[in-house]
């Protein structure tokens, strides 16, 4: 063991915990100190671990998932007893629903007075069971030797996903003799011998390479599994149209010709009449979600399905795959890539062109310039490749969903699963302080911004170059939407009464506040704030009553989508 | 009971969060559970477990499930096992009564 240390001493839990975790590599944690976890912050005194301190626990879980979105690694998060837990459950069940890997620690009551209803006692191995992939509650200091190793290999090996460990106090302080530390887990890529599986990636090739009208349709799983790149090589020499989910969105150029965007509720025209009508769908990292779907039995009626994908439990999960391998994308394409021959699919193509021109996705004109798509555009222009977009949860999130071009993997940060309005602001802050070198910009919104607005405070003490932009419109635009759609124009508990002056709050704490008038020019307001360095916070008064179309209604199939048309 | 039930037999490890894991995934994935036997084999740290489950549908769904779970370590379709195994427990909890 390389790092091992020889020398035997004697340590508490806690300290314990942070050799542990400074073992693990973890240099950055975000969190805040209270009763039950204060030993675990007295060993954090003497480590070389940088400690952000958030402004409430579900902004500290957010901050690990800003780290571990763009760098692909486990994060970690902090919080004590009782409402520093509950406060943390969305954050951490919002990592279980997009497959995020990030180890929530949380300091419990001493387990000697675990059941007695002891002051900040919550259950929280009871509360984190249903939303992590997996949870502990350490109950002697030992454990914690194999319990947190253990925590990190089970949050990033196979579907990642979050992982809670609870710690009582006692257990903190109980003392131990240390003589060397585990060693840690590395996921290593593991090339596929096994026959069966090889036989079936064969057989997926001649699929493939029969199909007439194949479709391939990626999502998170690609990103998790970094296959980008050999799914645009597959896709290029076969001539094959890909479409992404939400979480998908930056595992294909924009720029590619076969990129036919997001696809399902919020996707372009073209893209859902072109998976109408394919033969064969190669379904790669992705779970067959109801906002990608549509009614279900409708989704690709005359399409065989191949499915490749980490977890076995969604193979067969909504929809029935004729072929499926259960494993790493990046192994199994890598196999089956050289077994696909070049096909130019001139008819195919010919068909998406063809769709494209009569059903494209629809922008406004440049000269619409309230309309927060042409916003959104104009900051695919502005940002470069490498910059990171997080984005809240509502109309604003479908609008950047569509209209930004996400050009490189992990630069895209946004709840898809759970859809977290309050998600980005922690995550975009989380992202900025992983990512010193690059730009960072939470587009947001006037509902989902109040969400976890308190994280002005920690924006101001760290001084990021983040900028976050948020659409004012007046609304929960997305809920309003669906009461002019769907409920009768009953418009109720959807416009806010009164609106804060954002620029005014950002100011209070701290920060640069910019509102913009609607006689200005927005574009170039943003412009020259995302050229100046360090956070700033936009107030753009968005055209109030625009609608994200098109739009599959609930329950209904993706060829019947309303709006969009030319 | 007959065969549209199965029974499922589960080897885990015994701790005190496990049945909550395994009771808890049934419930918020809306799995029917009609009866479960548990108990611990010998002084080995793990558990034997037997679900009587439909056999229906989502049964495939349910076993790939549990076999997620962390301290399940293997999951299979008990063949041998009838679920009339589970008629005895039916029947203690109706009768109220250990004589059975």
């Amino acid at each position: 063991m390389a790092d091992s240390k020889k020398d035997t001493k004697t340590i508490n839990g806690a300290q314990l915990l942070i050799k542990l975790l400074e073992h693990q590599g973890i240099d950055i944690i975000a969190g805040i100190p209270g009763g039950a976890n204060l030993p675990i912050y007295d060993a954090l005194y003497e480590s070389s671990i940088r400690h952000i301190l958030v402004r409430h626990e579900q902004a500290a879980g957010f901050f690990a998932q800003g780290i571990s979105r763009t760098t692909g690694k486990a994060a970690v998060c902090f919080a004590t007893s009782g409402p520093g837990a509950t406060n943390a459950l969305t954050a951490i069940a919002d990592a279980k629903l997009d497959s995020i890997p990030v180890v929530a620690i949380t300091g419990q009551v001493s387990y000697s007075l675990v059941g007695t209803d002891a002051f900040q006692e919550v259950d929280t191995y009871g509360l984190t069971l249903p939303i992590t992939k997996h949870n502990f509650l350490v109950r002697d200091v030992m454990e914690l030797f194999e319990v947190i190793p253990e925590a990190f290999r089970i949050a990033v090996s196979g579907r990642p996903g979050p992982v809670v460990v609870d710690i009582p106090k006692d257990v903190q302080l109980q003392t131990v003799n240390l003589s060397e530390l585990p060693d840690i887990f590395i996921l290593e890529e593991e090339d596929i011998e096994d026959k069966e599986t090889l036989n079936t990636i064969e057989k997926a090739a001649r699929m493939i390479n029969e199909s007439k009208r194949p479709v391939l349709y990626i999502g998170g799983g690609v990103i998790n599994a970094d296959a980008s790149q050999i799914i645009t090589e597959i896709a290029e020499k076969s001539s094959i149209p890909v479409t992404c989910t939400l979480m998908g969105l930056g595992a294909f150029s924009p720029e590619n010709p076969l990129y036919l965007g997001m696809l399902g509720m919020h996707g372009a025209r073209y893209t859902n009449f072109l998976l109408d009508e394919t033969d064969l769908l190669i379904a790669l990292g992705v779970r067959f979600d109801d906002r990608a779907t549509g009614k279900v039995e409708s989704f690709c009626p005359n399409a065989s399905i191949i499915h490749f994908d980490i977890d076995n439990a969604e193979i067969n999960k909504v929809k029935k795959a004729h072929i499926n391998i259960v494993g790493g994308l990046k192994p199994i394409l890598n196999k089956l890539a050289p077994l696909i021959k070049a096909n130019e699919r001139k008819e195919w193509i010919g068909k998406l062109n063809d769709l494209k021109e009569k059903h494209p996705f629809v922008m406004p004109p440049e000269t619409d310039l309230f309309h927060p798509l042409t916003i959104i555009r104009e900051l695919g222009n502005i940002l470069s490749e490498d910059d990171i977009v997080a984005t809240d949860v509502g109309q604003h999130q479908m609008w950047t969903a569509q209209g930004y071009p996400v050009r490189k993997p992990r630069t895209f940060l946004t709840s898809g699963g759970l859809g977290t309005m309050g998600f980005g602001l922690p995550t975009a802050i989380g992202a900025a302080v992983a990512n010193p070198d690059k730009r960072v910009v939470c587009i947001s919104g006037d509902g989902s911004i109040l969400m976890n607005i308190q994280e002005f405070a920690t924006l101001a003490d760290l001084q990021p170059d983040l900028k976050v932009i948020i659409m004012n419109n007046g609304y929960l635009g997305l809920v309003r939407q669906q009461q002019e759609m769907i409920y009768n124009k009953h418009y109720i508990a959807s416009k806010f009464d009164s609106s804060p002056d954002f620029a005014a709050i950002a100011k209070g704490f701290g920060i640069k506040g910019v509102r913009i008038g609607t006689d200005e020019n927005p574009i170039e307001v943003i412009r020259k704030c995302i050229s100046e360095p360090g956070p700033c916070v936009i107030d753009v008064p968005v055209r109030s009553e625009e609608n994200v179309v098109p739009i599959v209604p609930p329950g209904k199939a993706n060829y019947e989508m309303i709006g969009g048309e030319l | 009971m007959d065969s549209q039930y199965c029974v499922i037999e589960l080897i885990v490890k015994n701790h005190p969060g496990v049945m909550s894991h395994i009771t808890g995934l049934f419930a918020r994935r809306a799995f029917n559970l009609e009866g479960i036997l548990c108990g611990q084999i010998g002084n080995s740290g793990d558990s034997r477990m037997y679900l009587l489950v439909k056999n229906d549908e989502r049964l495939e769904q349910i076993i790939k499930q549990v076999q997620k779970l962390y301290d399940v370590k293997e999951v299979s379709i008990c063949k041998d096992c009838k679920p009339s195994i589970f008629t005895n427990i039916s029947e203690l909890v109706k009768n109220s009564s250990c004589e059975i």
